[in-house]
């Protein structure tokens, strides 16, 4: 039992890690903007997709890699500021309709280009499967799970250390106090739109050899993600990175021990049973609302 | 008075309108919308009225569809009480997680109902035993009395006047103490609650009101295409009935219904684009929240300075 149950564990924290990083993203962009950004999914597969195409094209991995990360990034940026920063100040369900229109554009821009196949290239560092206690992992698994804890390291630095990250800090909290004391938020927008595409791109890029991308795997990748945003708790970041996790274990047990057809629908009903309880989440702020 | 005078507006076009429609192409569009509409005029009770946003709509679309396909099919039911059996059903479920789902606001709330549209949609495709998985299954005609429906020029006529009595029924429900409550609930829920609005309760009543409209016609649906496929369920089709709230305008009778036309008739009109009709889909939604925030209907009125 044991053994099978560690494979599980292994495939779960390694999606998990996927969905981790989407969560950070959706939260960045929550805290800066107070937007729920749909897109979020299509720079998961942006990531995916454009790797193939740069190493298809017959650019060295590492170039096609970054490439792979600066172009979300861009898109990211653009749709902040010719889709959500136009929109400001309109409903919830209207920046929802927005964000929604934005990854259509990018996923029939992509299905036009480069088609509806599935695609895949080389895992990073071969396939040679690692054994451990009875189970096996992939090196890619590795390189998913490394990339995404040096990710977590790299944002707590930046938010807790640096001037800029503190000042996205204050824009979440209080856009106008921030104005006041000189932060640009227009600046702050775009930076956390680009870094949360970046984040995307990197989940997609480093999964793909695992799991293959097409134009459209952003659609459940990134709900997926905003079910772990939202089970961590909208707007917190150490809540986005446990409740990927939580979301790609459960998901990996219910495949492996319940049914593995209903595997997406676990997600769904995890959120259920978490808000139930938790009406905001693992690790969401306490508020009271003002009348 | 005003309202009349819509209502009369619409009479007027949905009588006259078979006089101008060349083909049995442009009925099916026609029904497609009318179809629509009517879902969309149930959501917009709760997302315009009410304020409270659901994901997950075309989830109850399908129970009502697959309610009429299974029960018809696999236990002989009669298509009428397979109908209801669905729209009670639906309503039930509604009800069910209505209580636990309206303590949840805003993004949670969404991401609550898109859930359960999702988790719809997966059953579905999944008890292939019952439902054909995602090939769908077929649905036999609608015969009532002896008579059955079917063609695209009787069909017609049923979703014509299922379309007027909804918008008579919402415009009559909007102006009743029930509506007014919803909308109050809609502007402050503390400020409804301190006059007397039991939140709670009318939430609920509202949410299963709009799920039940939207079974009846996923079943009349069912009936008219004569196949179901898990697609009526999932999730893109929920975000196109926001989508059609959205465009056509929150919190108004008319705006469902032109929200409704407009959102059927773009894809046709850009299948000519070959492949970049996802694209042209979504800048055309962006264009309108951009710049047309409150929807069409609103604006307009707004513009022209009568009431709507």
């Amino acid at each position: 039992m044991s053994a099978q149950f560690l494979q599980f564990l292994f495939s779960g924290i390694t999606v998990g890690a996927t969905y981790a990083l989407a969560a950070l993203g959706f939260t960045l962009i929550y805290n800066s903007s107070n937007v729920i950004n749909f897109a979020q999914g299509e720079f998961i597969m942006l990531g995916g997709m454009l790797t193939v195409f740069f190493t298809g094209a017959g650019l060295p991995l590492p170039a096609a890699v970054a490439l792979a990360i600066v172009v979300p990034a861009v898109v990211g940026m653009l749709v902040e500021k010719l889709a959500i920063e136009p929109a400001k100040g309109a409903e919830v369900v209207s920046l929802i309709i927005i964000t929604i229109g934005a990854s259509l554009v990018i996923r029939g821009v992509i299905q036009v280009w480069l088609g509806k196949g599935t695609f895949s290239f080389e895992p990073f560092s071969g396939n040679e499967p690692i054994h451990l206690g009875g189970a096996t992992l992939l090196p890619q698994s590795l390189w998913v799970l490394g990339v995404t804890a040096l990710i977590v390291v790299a944002l707590w630095l930046f938010f807790s250390r640096s001037l800029a990250g503190k000042a996205i800090l204050a824009t979440s909290c209080n856009p106008v106090a921030a104005q006041l004391v000189g932060i640009n938020t227009q600046w702050v927008l775009l930076v956390s739109f680009a870094l949360s595409a970046a984040m995307g791109a990197v989940g997609g890029i480093l999964l793909t050899p695992l799991t293959m991308t097409s134009y459209d795997v952003g659609i459940m990748l990134g709900l997926k993600g905003f079910v772990a945003a939202v089970v961590g708790g909208l707007g917190s970041g150490l809540g986005a990175v446990a409740g990927g996790l939580l979301v790609g274990i459960v998901e990996a047990m219910a495949a492996g021990y319940i049914s593995s057809a209903y595997k997406d629908a676990v997600p769904f009903l995890l959120i259920f049973v978490i808000l139930f309880f938790m009406p905001r989440g693992l690790f969401g702020a306490r508020v009271t609302e003002r009348v | 008075m005003k309202r009349q005078r819509g209502l009369l507006v619409l009479a007027v076009v949905l009588l006259l309108l078979p006089l101008v429609l060349p083909n049995a192409y442009y009925y099916d569009i026609a029904i497609r919308m009318a179809i629509n509409a009517v879902v969309v005029l149930g959501l917009n009770l709760l997302i315009g009225f009410a304020g409270q946003i659901s994901l997950g709509h075309a989830g109850f679309f399908g129970i009502g569809a697959y309610a009429t396909a299974i029960l018809t099919t696999q236990f002989g039911w009669h298509p009428l009480a397979a109908m209801a059996a669905g729209a009670c059903g639906t309503a039930m479920l509604a009800a069910l997680v209505a209580k636990p789902i309206f303590r949840l606001r805003g993004h949670y709330l969404a991401m609550a109902t898109l859930g359960l549209g999702i988790i719809i949609a997966i059953v579905l495709k999944n008890e292939a035993a019952y439902t054909g998985g995602p090939d769908g299954m077929a649905v036999p005609a609608l015969g009532l009395f002896g008579f059955e429906l079917n063609g695209e020029k009787q069909w017609y006529w049923v979703f014509a006047a299922n379309l007027l009595f909804s918008v008579w029924a919402c415009t009559n429900l909007m102006d009743s103490p029930f509506g007014r409550a919803l909308r109050a609930l809609h502007g402050s829920e503390v400020a409804s609650q301190v006059v007397g609005v039991d939140v709670a309760r009318y939430k609920m009543a509202i949410f299963v009101f709009s799920a039940f409209f939207a079974s009846i016609m996923g079943s009349l649906t069912a009936h008219y295409i004569g196949f179901v496929t898990p697609n009526v369920a999932d999730f893109f089709h929920s975000i196109e009935l926001v989508t059609m709230v959205v465009v056509g305008g929150m919190a108004s009778v008319f705006g469902s219904v032109v929200g409704a036309v407009l959102l059927t008739a773009l894809p046709q009109a850009l299948a000519t684009f070959e492949g970049w009709e996802t694209v042209a889909f979504g800048s055309i939604l962006m264009l309108f929240m951009i710049f047309l925030p409150r929807g069409l209907v609103p604006t307009l009125a707004a513009k022209f300075g009568r009431g709507d």
